[in-house]
């Protein structure tokens, strides 16, 4: 036994504590994350009697009756119908609309380039939702209001200043040698895109649909202020949270996450491409 | 078409909307808060801030900003940290992490109000360690801390989130030559998260600051869901003055007046974290 002998024991023990920490608080945030949606799953598959009862049993019951309740709730299953509705009209407008933009961002050096950028970032750092008052009254008078379409453009508002920021950021990606490359193989500017940035910049554009789809399907505040007939999810879900039952409101929350849960999961790799570059 | 002509071509729908759905209800905004129907005014601006609810919801919505957002600033730097030096199972942490981002504002406050309700878990929980006889009202009047502590809670667990997508990815640009010679030198990981990490990240702490800052001062389902009217906030006012008092006008004043505080802040975590010109990793 020697010093030398003793030495890496010695150290290895501190170091394998810190080990056991870090995977603990590691195991602890993703439960802080993963807990509270369980205990939604719960509620929501329990029958209507369970979720008003006391006390809570930790493990569902498998009982459909709060999603049945939920389902033949007057108005609920028209409010979903609205919800997918919007947010799939937001998802087209907002990449046609923002996805050129992107483009002209990441391929050419033009004058106002920066004033525009300065557009952009700044609707991102205004309080969106507020513009949804004097657009009821402009609906109004244009025959827009409470229709899917007026809600849409004011969502698409929400997810343009991501949809440019992201598709530039994707756009800037790809190299600008390879659409040189097709050019001087006989492509014009036209079909150089289409043939060759299009398909590789495809999945990503996808990523960028979807996160504006989700912008919009979680949007209550324009929402609640713009519909009235036709509301959304959200807003109907908002204005029955005084009087509705906790078995419908739980119900409500579930479906309201179900999607969000599944299009995170599909766009999980570009999340940090799409801030990455998009932040300088 | 001629190069010069293009990414102007390219840029016009996004300006033109941004015109008519961004620029235009913002004038709008402001003139129906300046107006009373003849002419100018400040009555708008005055009623609104003499309510008795004003100072209140103001108040509330300073406060829960000041509580969560440095606390999800932590959390985020930690989580973003602890991922960096991950090698398995890091794209399915980062996953479970970033759930939240895709969860409504709405939904985040039903989740938690599953938990606080009075037949909830917390009470559930709490009957079956015998530390209360039977289930308390954890969300009413009586129990103003409470309330205040699930929305904090909702709000730090739904948008901690965006603030970690942003943090993860501005630790990605920083080039790894730097930790090693820091590493070469001796610094310890405290320290070179200090020296390295935290001065290099000033760009995408800015993002996320003002986004996060500005939602912060948005904050409304979340409340709507747990605390009702127990807990007044600036958004939930304006939605009262448009909807419940059919008074546009207050709306618009209250709006603007929101509006100002998220730009003023905007301006504060600009100059605060300000980038050296010419300074890039």
């Amino acid at each position: 036994m020697t010093a030398t002998d003793t030495l890496p024991e010695a150290a290895a023990a501190p170091r394998k504590a810190g080990q056991y920490v870090y995977a603990a608080s590691v195991a602890l945030l993703c439960a802080w994350v993963i807990v509270p949606l369980y205990l939604l799953l719960i509620n929501t598959l329990s029958s209507p009697e369970t979720v008003n009862s006391f006390p809570k049993s930790f493990i569902p019951e498998f009982d459909l009756g709060s999603l049945q309740f939920f389902a033949g709730f007057e108005g609920m299953l028209v409010a979903l119908k609205n919800s997918v509705v919007v947010a799939a009209m937001t998802m087209v407008l907002s990449i046609t609309i923002g996805a050129p933009a992107g483009y002209a961002l990441s391929r050419f050096d033009f004058r106002g380039k920066e004033l525009f950028r300065l557009l952009i970032l700044l609707t991102r750092a205004f309080p969106l939702p507020l513009l949804a008052l004097p657009l009821a009254v402009l609906f109004i008078r244009t025959g827009l209001d409470d229709t899917a379409f007026g809600l849409a453009l004011v969502h698409t508002t929400l997810a343009i200043p991501f949809a440019v920021l992201i598709t530039f950021s994707l756009f800037s990606g790809i190299p600008v040698e390879l659409e040189e490359a097709a050019w001087t193989l006989g492509c014009t500017r036209y079909t150089a895109f289409t043939k060759v940035v299009l398909p590789l910049i495809l999945p990503g554009i996808t990523a960028s649909a979807i996160f504006a789809f989700v912008i919009s399907w979680n949007e209550v505040f324009a929402a609640a202020v713009l519909t009235i007939e036709n509301r959304t999810l959200t807003a109907f879900l908002l204005q029955t949270l005084g009087e509705a039952p906790l078995h419908l409101k739980f119900a409500g929350g579930f479906i309201l996450v179900v999607p969000a849960l599944i299009f995170i999961f599909a766009v999980r790799k570009y999340l940090f491409a799409m801030w990455g570059i998009a932040n300088r | 078409m001629s190069p010069r002509i293009l990414p102007y071509l390219l840029i016009l729908p996004v300006t033109l909307f941004l015109c008519l759905f961004f620029l235009y209800p913002f004038a709008l905004v402001a003139q129906q808060a300046f107006s009373n129907g003849a002419g100018f005014t400040l009555d708008n601006f005055r009623d609104v801030v003499t309510y008795w609810k004003f100072p209140i919801s103001l108040q509330n919505t300073l406060l829960l900003a000041a509580a969560v957002v440095p606390v999800q600033l932590a959390l985020a730097l930690l989580m973003a940290t602890m991922v960096s030096r991950m090698e398995r199972g890091r794209d399915l942490v980062l996953y479970v992490w970033t759930i939240p981002l895709g969860i409504s504002d709405l939904a985040a406050g039903i989740i938690w109000l599953a938990i606080f309700e009075q037949s909830g878990f917390l009470n559930s929980m709490m009957t079956g360690l015998g530390l209360v006889d039977q289930p308390v009202n954890l969300l009413s009047y009586q129990n103003p801390g409470m309330v205040f502590l699930a929305i904090a809670l909702a709000e730090i667990w739904r948008a901690t989130a965006i603030m970690l997508v942003i943090i993860v990815a501005g630790i990605g640009l920083i080039p790894k030559e730097y930790y090693e010679a820091a590493e070469v030198f001796g610094a310890s990981p405290w320290k070179r998260f200090l020296r390295i990490t935290l001065p290099l990240l000033r760009p995408s702490l800015q993002t996320a600051l003002i986004l996060r800052v500005v939602l912060a001062f948005e904050v409304f389902a979340v409340v709507a869901a747990l605390g009702g009217t127990l807990f007044p906030v600036l958004m939930g006012e304006i939605y009262a003055y448009q909807f419940d008092l059919q008074n546009g006008r207050a709306a618009a004043a209250l709006a603007l007046i929101v509006l100002a505080i998220s730009i003023a802040f905007t301006l504060v975590i600009l100059r605060v974290l300000r980038v050296p010109k010419g300074a890039t990793i």
